[in-house]
């Protein structure tokens, strides 16, 4: 017979495990990546493909070089940076670009900290921005979603079209009035079920919330940040709309475009990066949405979904040591 | 149905041995009976080597105020007073007996007559409980008459009866409850009345529907006992946490059940309650459930103190091949046996034995910051921080974060997707924050 | 000329002017004043900041030096005599010399001398292991082998030796600051005297317990037979509790006792090699274990 084992309490292990999460994250990433294949036709699969394997490799290179010990890429944590980042950028990106994305995203943002759990920011979305202030007319670019799958001409410069957000941007700008843009904006059906000019994951709001709900189902994820986030973002930009409706567009316009479904539901609730209490994740999520509308409506950019998670995952710590869980008792003992 | 307010996990309840009734564990050839079976300090030995003793003769004496007497389990000849190794390998002092037969003490009654009239009064019975050597049995083993003693100024209004068994496994509390039901429940009248209160809540978690029913007719017939069935939840049996759940008073942080009005007690501690101050009766032995999914046969047997676990192992057919830890007491919360010679105490609910499989831990990994072992922790603390602090040696830190109330549930560590040892470490600071309190005094 | 150019520098210059005025005299007011001979002292002090002199660093050390203006009760492990001597030659006064130390496990449980007997699974730390249980090997007084010592020891002069599970202290970097002394759960490690050529003789065991107990676990623990206590000519071995001990100011290194010792409890370090004797170490075991069991 082996050797006892002596260790301490508890003696038993519940089933759940990192693998369980970060396959569970990745099956409710599903549904939205369909969807881009659906629209985005063979460019959507060769970028995804090539951002989950460039992630994959690259945390298997940094390991080999900097870490001893076994390499953490069959936890798939990686695999998520990588579909994460791919939804991110717009579909016509060149491969080699979102290639260097994923290299900052696990080398930089993930692996430098000592890999999975230590980072303070989400590395996908450090993939993403680096891309975007590095390469911003690739980064801007977005092909328009073409029904027929496997199309070829993803190229074609006819096809490219500024993102609903960009259009609302641009033609304020040149002080057009909302009614008039509006025209050029696809309906709000359209919208939610991905027919607008964005980027790979964010297009179909619809996938996004079906995967968010899977999660929930499997206590991947709380519904503090999502709904927060999106609550705070809606009730802002309807605040902004009451104000002047001619000037701000409706608060419904900003719940299905651009990323912020996506942010709401995959990137604001990775469990790394987001405060740890109920409390601090709906501070978090409520600061997220304030950001993001400031940054759509007055910042440089049209959109503001991953810089307003960057920003708060970055008060994440603070967040999580001003807001402790409530103790057993300890009301008592206060009053 | 009721339960507790924060935290807690539901474990798989594999109670494999609930329909094993109590059986009587033949008498061991040798028994030693160690001097510390109890929390607080050990007993004095009162017999020398080569002494005659019976069944439920006094051998060892309490020493000091937190202590208990402790009794000869079993007649026969004192062979040496020695060290054995107990459940953690470390040394300790014990009697060792050779069994001669089965005499019992004449004081002790053997009927199996329920005896349901009271005649000690209430300062009489706490004396009895003092000198019959009971302590709780649900695995803290505090004496159970001090518990009984109110400090002045402080008074109970109910007492509380943990019969929840929320340990997976372990199945000796159910089994008490089926089949010394009534006995049990004079015994929770006793403690009413040396207490001074008219009301007993019985709290038993619903997986245990028979022995709900069970004494729930029995009670009937007794005034002021009530049973609460509570919602299946890991770890109710807690005391802080199953007041909470039975009747919504919070301990404070610091404080004891008496600070609220209550004084919480065993099912087990109750029945043992009743057979010293009715049958004159010491504590000697207890049911200890022996189960493992291995096993040949799950039991729960009547067990007298001092046997080693190996006879109980025996008894269901022997050490399975492929046995990779033996555990006294609960998954959750037992400690895992160096060896099978480690007898048993008054404290020993059970022998769990795990199969190789599931005797290690899982891989540790980097903390994720999940934050499931914060919403698990059932005193609201935060045990991934406390734990991080704990690997860094910064002790005095961690002070500040309330360590002290951890009740060592290992929910933390149960749930922990990356695997880490958060009770290992936080049992490391609660030592260290300890010593660094008691220094301060 | 451009104007804006003009006022840019001329506020700018203000600024800077003025800054440094108030500047000026908050330093003044807020001006700490240190006897210098601290900086002094610090500056000749390693730097280490290891705490083996008993202060929390090198400065607090150097602050408590200058303010007693005796250099009695101080040593700075890690410097050693050259240090404290320079110190004192510095500040006027004198070193009294003392003889170098180290750090000497006193526990030889490897894997093959004490077999491990349950398989421990948990934090690696092996004060938790010392709460939780006796440890692998079953011996409650021997080496845990979890490394707090390799990760107290800010010399890097202590590694586990991946074969007996032990560790191993540098005779080079150790400076017998103490460090590791403190973090053993068990105390097994002593700051002994290093020795000349380093030789050193200790008795490589702190079990307590009775002879026979201790063999049980580890077929080289001290059973407390008491033959070197016998065999020492210099009274520099002492008995007490079932182990001994040897004083490393009285002993003279003559290795009587290493020979006597019949489980080769008793250590030697750093000796040539002598000329193997005829072994009847296994009649003397033996013949120790019934006694102690008396």
């Amino acid at each position: 017979m082996a050797l006892l084992t002596v260790s301490g309490s508890p003696h038993i292990h519940g089933d759940d495990n990192v693998k369980k999460i970060m396959y569970g994250v990745v099956i409710a990433l599903i549904p939205a990546m369909l969807v881009s294949f659906y629209y985005f036709g063979i460019s959507a699969l060769i970028l995804t493909a090539v951002s989950v394997i460039s992630c994959i490799f690259f945390e298997w290179a940094a390991h080999k070089l900097f870490f001893k010990g076994k390499t953490t890429i069959s936890d798939g944590s990686a695999i998520i940076t990588g579909i994460l980042l791919a939804f991110n950028v717009p579909s016509g990106l060149p491969v080699w670009m979102l290639v260097i994305g994923a290299l900052v995203a696990i080398c930089v943002a993930k692996m430098s900290y000592g890999g999975l759990g230590k980072n303070p920011f989400n590395p996908a979305l450090v993939g993403r921005v680096f891309l975007l202030i590095s390469f911003p007319v690739d980064m801007t670019t977005w092909p328009k979603p073409s029904l027929p799958f496997l199309t070829t001409n993803f190229t074609v410069d006819g096809l490219t079209g500024a993102t609903p957000l960009g259009i609302i941007k641009e033609g304020l700008k040149q002080g057009h009035t909302l009614d008039t843009i509006q025209n050029q904006l696809p309906h709000y059906a359209e919208m939610l079920f991905g027919q607008m000019g964005g980027s790979l994951g964010e297009v179909s709001a619809i996938a996004i919330i079906i995967g968010g709900f899977y999660m929930l189902f499997r206590k991947i994820i709380t519904w503090h940040i999502p709904v927060s986030f999106i609550g705070t973002t809606l009730a802002f930009a309807l605040i902004l709309w009451l104000i002047d409706p001619t000037q701000y567009v409706n608060p419904l316009f900003h719940l299905v475009t651009g990323g912020l479904m996506l942010g709401a539901v995959f990137m604001a609730t990775d469990m790394v990066t987001s405060p740890m209490n109920p409390k601090g994740q709906l501070l978090f999520g409520f600061g997220c949405g304030v950001l993001t509308i400031l940054i759509r409506v007055w910042g440089a950019y049209p959109e503001g979904v991953s810089f307003a998670i960057l920003l708060m995952n970055a008060v994440t710590p603070l967040i999580n040591k001003g807001f402790k869980p409530k103790k057993f008792g300890e009301v008592i003992k206060n009053g | 149905m009721k339960t507790f307010k924060i935290g807690g996990v539901h474990p798989e309840e594999n109670k494999l041995s609930s329909h094993n009734p109590i059986e009587i564990l033949p008498l061991p050839k040798v028994a030693s009976i160690p001097l510390s079976q109890h929390l607080g300090a050990p007993a004095l030995p009162l017999v020398e080597k080569g002494a005659k003793v019976k069944v439920g003769q006094l051998i060892a004496k309490a020493q000091g105020f937190i202590s208990a007497n402790i009794h000869a389990s079993v007649s026969g000849t004192v062979a040496k007073i020695d060290d054995i190794t107990d459940t953690s390998g470390y040394r300790r002092k014990a009697i060792i007996i050779n069994v001669e037969g089965d005499e019992w003490d004449e004081s002790i009654d053997r009927s199996n007559e329920l005896k349901k009239d009271i005649t000690l009064d209430a300062k009489q019975i706490i004396e009895k409980i003092n000198s019959m050597g009971v302590v709780g049995l649900g695995g803290a083993t505090f004496p159970t008459y001090v518990k009984m003693m109110i400090p002045e100024g402080k008074k109970a209004d109910v007492l509380i009866i943990n019969g929840v068994e929320c340990e997976p496994y372990l199945t000796s509390d159910h089994r008490l409850m089926l089949e010394k039901g009534e006995e049990m429940i004079v015994g929770v009248t006793i403690l009413m009345k040396a207490l001074n209160v008219n009301k007993a809540i019985i709290g038993i978690e619903s997986n245990k529907m028979d022995a709900i029913q069970h004494l729930a007719d029995i009670v009937k017939k007794y005034k002021g006992v009530e049973i609460e069935p509570l919602k299946v939840r890991y770890p109710q049996g807690g005391e802080k946490q199953l007041i909470k759940a039975l009747i919504n008073r919070e301990v404070p942080s610091g404080k004891l059940p008496i600070d609220v009005g209550c004084v919480v007690q065993n099912v087990g501690t109750a029945f043992a309650v009743y057979e010293a101050v009715q049958k004159n009766k010491p504590l000697f032995e207890r049911v200890v459930t022996i189960t493992g999914k291995n096993l040949k046969k799950t039991a729960n047997f009547m067990v007298r103190m001092g046997t080693p676990v190996n006879d109980l192992i025996e008894a269901v057919g022997g050490l399975p091949e492929n046995t990779g830890k033996i555990i006294n007491g609960g998954p959750m919360m037992g400690k895992a046996l160096n060896s099978t010679e480690t007898p048993i105490v008054k404290g020993s609910s059970g022998i769990v034995i795990m199969p190789e499989i599931n005797a290690c831990r899982i891989e540790t990994l980097n903390c994720i910051r999940c934050a499931k072992c914060v919403s698990v922790c059932p005193m609201g603390l935060e045990p991934f921080f406390i734990a991080a602090l704990s690997e860094l040696l910064k002790f005095p830190e961690i002070e500040n974060e309330s360590v002290m109330d951890c009740i060592e549930c290992g929910s933390c560590a149960y749930i922990c997707p990356s695997g880490r040892p958060l009770l290992d470490n936080i049992r490391l600071a609660k030592n260290k924050v300890g010593q660094i309190i008691r220094n301060r005094k | 000329m451009n104007t804006s150019f003009l006022y840019a520098v001329l506020s700018l210059s203000a600024l800077g002017a003025s800054a440094a005025v108030i500047l000026y005299f908050v330093a003044q007011k807020f001006k700490v004043i240190e006897d210098p001979r601290i900086d002094v002292v610090a500056d000749l002090l390693p730097g280490a900041n290891c705490g083996g002199c008993g202060f929390a660093g090198c400065r607090n050390m150097a602050e408590a030096i200058v303010k007693k203006e005796n250099m009695d009760g101080f040593l700075c492990p890690p410097g050693g005599n050259e240090t404290m001597k320079k110190i004192a030659s510095d500040l006027g006064l004198e070193a009294k010399e003392t003889e170098p130390m180290i750090a000497v496990l006193r526990c030889n449980g490897s894997l093959a001398n004490a077999p491990q007997k349950v398989k421990y699974d948990g934090a690696t730390t092996c004060a938790y292991v010392h709460m939780l249980f006796a440890g692998e090997s079953g011996c409650p007084y021997g080496c845990i082998g979890l490394g707090d010592c390799v990760t107290s020891c800010l010399f890097d002069a202590i590694n586990i030796d991946p074969v007996t599970n032990l560790p191993v202290i540098s005779n080079e970097k150790c400076v017998a600051c103490g460090a590791c002394v403190k973090a053993c759960p068990r105390t097994i490690i002593e700051l002994r005297k290093k020795g000349k050529k380093d030789r050193r003789i200790f008795v490589s065991c702190i079990n307590k317990e009775k002879g026979a107990v201790a063999k049980k676990n580890c077929s080289v623990a001290c059973i407390g037979c008491g033959k070197c206590v016998k065999v020492c000519k210099f009274d520099a071995i002492t008995m007490e509790n079932n182990i001994a001990y040897i004083d490393f100011n009285k002993c003279t290194l003559c290795r009587k006792c290493v020979e006597e010792c019949p489980t080769a409890a008793i250590h030697e370090l750093n000796f040539p090699p002598r000329k193997p004797k005829s072994e009847t170490a296994d009649n003397n075991e033996t013949a120790a274990e019934t006694k102690s069991e008396n």
